[in-house]
């Protein structure tokens, strides 16, 4: 079957977009460190569909935004250890996570 | 002929200076007051050597010519600004070597007898190094720039030693006057000079007084407020000579800085300092006299009302410096006479013959004058001469050698002051009969007051001393008898041969017209002193009660310090710098405060923003991209 047929593009952009703006949210309005780190992660995830999906329906013969969405993984993992890294490190000296209370770095 | 030693006579008082400065407290007082002297002889010795050199390779055809000892580039902006260093000598600079080393040498030895025990001895002789230093730079300059600097330096250096009892506010008072006016008077010199180089594209002597260069045959013809710019330059150029050398109406620092010690004022105020104008018109004389012989002609009327004017307040002082110092003025009225009715070449050139040998002869009896001063002084530990009188008992050489100043500055032959000031009173007879009047009858009032002076130190009543006077050491013995010989010697040395306008020897002849008639008013001033104070008597109370309202104005130096006083403390203060200050303060300085408080608001305000909120600066952040983005689509 023919995947091209079944599913046109634009369905791809829009499934992104709305990944990548769910993210967004969840970065924006949700207080806990850990959910704005799962915030991230999908906003990263929305990229790597473009990625993929632009790749395979245009350049179906090349493989430059395949390779790009492996390389965004990987640093997305390394990412994700250092965050919660400094998570930890914060909740020891705040005992919390809860962003509005880490803000010492002010005027 | 090889003169590049001649910068060893720049450079050893500098070292001098910068030794005896560093280590002040290191060396005990007598250890740098000798090394400062012997550091000088070894000068005087060099300038001496130097002079026989140059006037024994003899005049040729073209009379002497100047030799550039050294000369390097010292600052290079353009093709045609270019600043030199270097050192020029010609008969008019040797000579003036020779005369700031005597006398220089002399002081030196002067002071370890006289500032013996002062605080601050060390200091003292540093200063000395860097003034004779400025000083000797000054006449060996071979730029008009260069000479600029060294002036200033000797402006510096003269503050440093008037003011050098610092502890006594009327010596730092007169230290500051001393700077002001004369620093004030080289405002013109500086016009002077930009004007005049800027038209000529040289700052070189050499050029400037060639007479085929460009400031005297094509001189520039530009016009302003109906005078050519070429007399404004020389003009303002004279400006600053009369600063240092005193003339009216710039006079005033002058009597206020015998604030300094004695010696000081032999040096400065006697022999080098206040000479510089004289030098600074004869260096440029070329120009004065061929391209702007009006502003020669000012010269003449400035020196001469300035020689008269000093004269007669010299005849009512009491403070035997001040009377000194009035002298002094008196005297480089008379040279700034000379130059100012001299013309160019051969005998014409008498006047500014005149004028440099009196220079040369003022200098050795007027330090002599003032170190005898200084030897009274240290005597009787006053200034005022109604606490002095007969003395001549208790200092016979202090007293004889003063005796023989006070004959040659009175013109009396053959001592050098006659033959001088008979060469000036000839040239001003025959250039301007008026300008002769005057300086004829300034001739006896200068033996007048002299011998009014002299009278009352060493005759007249004796006061009660409060222990009684002796003999000045050997160390200040011996130079006023050196330079007593030097005074009486001077007038021998054929100046017409040496130190001449275009550098030609000329012949002079002797006038008898003129020399008669000055040692007859000589005599009668001597006479009429000897009259009024010889013995104690009644005469001079007389003569000021008879003339009570003049005296006062005269005593009052004719009240020309308290015009300055009202000019500057009630028009300039009041009128001038309080709306400045007050501009300043408000409208300036408020511009600046505006800037700064509106930027303090303007933060307070928006501080804030910065909450240390995450959240927020990625709302922000986003917002704009996606503003951004928004615009970049719609406005495409």
């Amino acid at each position: 079957m023919n995947l091209q047929a079944e599913i046109p593009l634009h369905y791809m952009i829009v499934l992104s977009t709305l990944l990548f703006f769910i993210g967004l949210v969840g970065v924006l309005i949700r207080r806990n460190l850990i959910t704005m780190l799962m915030g991230i992660e999908l906003m990263l995830n929305a990229v790597n569909i473009n990625f993929v999906a632009f790749n395979h329906y245009l350049y179906p013969h090349r493989l430059e935004g395949h390779f790009f969405a492996l390389i965004v993984m990987a640093i997305a993992a390394a990412e994700a250890a250092i965050a919660i890294a400094l998570i930890i490190n914060i909740y020891r000296k705040f005992s919390t996570v809860n962003v509005d209370d880490v803000d010492e770095l002010k005027y | 002929m090889d003169y590049s030693y001649t910068l060893l006579i720049l450079l050893l008082p500098l070292l001098g200076f910068a030794l005896l400065g560093l280590f002040h407290d290191r060396l005990k007082p007598m250890m740098s007051g000798t090394l400062g002297t012997l550091n000088l002889v070894v000068i005087t010795l060099l300038s001496y050597y130097t002079a026989f050199l140059y006037f024994s390779q003899g005049s040729g055809e073209s009379g002497y010519t100047a030799v550039k000892a050294f000369n390097v580039l010292w600052l290079s902006f353009s093709e045609s600004l270019q600043i030199h260093l270097g050192i020029l000598l010609d008969p008019l600079s040797v000579m003036m070597l020779v005369v700031i080393t005597t006398v220089s040498l002399m002081v030196h030895i002067y002071s370890l007898g006289y500032m013996k025990g002062e605080k601050g001895f060390q200091r003292y002789y540093a200063f000395l190094s860097l003034f004779t230093f400025s000083m000797l730079g000054l006449v060996v300059a071979t730029n008009i720039f260069q000479m600029y600097i060294f002036w200033e330096l000797v402006g510096a250096s003269s503050y440093l030693l008037i003011g050098f009892y610092y502890e006594r506010p009327s010596a730092v008072a007169a230290s500051k006057k001393a700077f002001i006016v004369t620093r004030f008077a080289d405002l013109g010199f500086l016009l002077g000079i930009l004007l005049l180089s800027f038209y000529t594209n040289t700052f070189d002597f050499t050029t400037l007084t060639s007479v085929d260069g460009v400031a005297i045959s094509t001189p520039p013809t530009a016009l302003f407020l109906g005078m050519s710019v070429t007399t404004w330059a020389m003009l303002l150029i004279f400006m600053g000579g009369a600063g240092k050398s005193a003339m009216f109406p710039l006079h005033i620092w002058l009597p206020d800085a015998m604030e300094g010690p004695t010696p000081v004022s032999a040096l400065i105020h006697a022999a080098t300092m206040v000479v510089a104008g004289v030098y600074l018109v004869a260096r440029l004389f070329p120009v004065y006299v061929l391209s702007s012989p009006d502003s020669l002609e000012v010269i003449a009327y400035v020196g001469s009302f300035t020689s008269l004017f000093a004269a007669i307040i010299a005849c009512t002082q009491l403070d035997i410096k001040r009377v000194l110092a009035f002298s002094t003025l008196s005297q480089i009225g008379y040279m700034m006479v000379a130059l100012g009715v001299s013309g160019y070449g051969g005998e014409e050139g008498l006047g500014y013959m005149a004028a440099l040998f009196h220079l040369f002869t003022h200098a050795f009896f007027k330090a002599l004058l003032f170190l005898g001063a200084g030897s009274v002084i240290h005597a009787v530990h006053s200034n005022l001469m109604t606490d002095m009188g007969g003395l001549r008992k208790y200092m016979p050489i202090t007293h004889i050698t003063f005796l023989i100043a006070c004959l040659t500055i009175a013109g009396i032959p053959p001592l050098s002051g006659f033959f001088s000031k008979d060469e000036i009173l000839v040239a001003a007879f025959e250039h301007n009969k008026i300008i002769f009047a005057v300086q004829w009858m300034v001739a006896g009032i200068t033996a007048f007051y002299m011998f009014r002076l002299y009278f009352n130190i060493f005759w007249n009543r004796t006061p009660v001393f409060h222990h009684t006077p002796h003999e000045s050491p050997t160390f200040m013995t011996v130079p006023l008898i050196l330079l007593a010989i030097a005074s009486v010697l001077a007038g021998f040395v054929p100046f017409h041969d040496l130190v001449t306008s275009d550098g030609k020897a000329f012949h002079t002849v002797f006038h008898w017209m003129i020399a008669i008639p000055s040692v007859l008013i000589a005599l009668v001033g001597i006479g009429i002193a000897t009259w009024f104070y010889k013995k104690q008597n009644s005469i001079p109370d007389q003569v000021v009660q008879g003339a009570k309202r003049i005296y006062d104005i005269v005593f009052h130096k004719f009240y020309i310090d308290e015009i300055y006083l009202f000019i500057t403390h009630k028009v300039i203060f009041n009128f001038i710098s309080q709306p400045v200050a007050w501009f300043d303060r408000h409208i300036v300085d408020g511009t600046m405060n505006l800037i700064g408080d509106t930027t303090v608001y303007g933060s307070n305000l928006i501080k804030k923003m910065q909450s240390g909120q995450i959240q927020w600066y990625i709302w922000f952040f986003t917002s704009g991209v996606l503003l951004l983005a928004f615009l970049l689509l719609y406005l495409n």
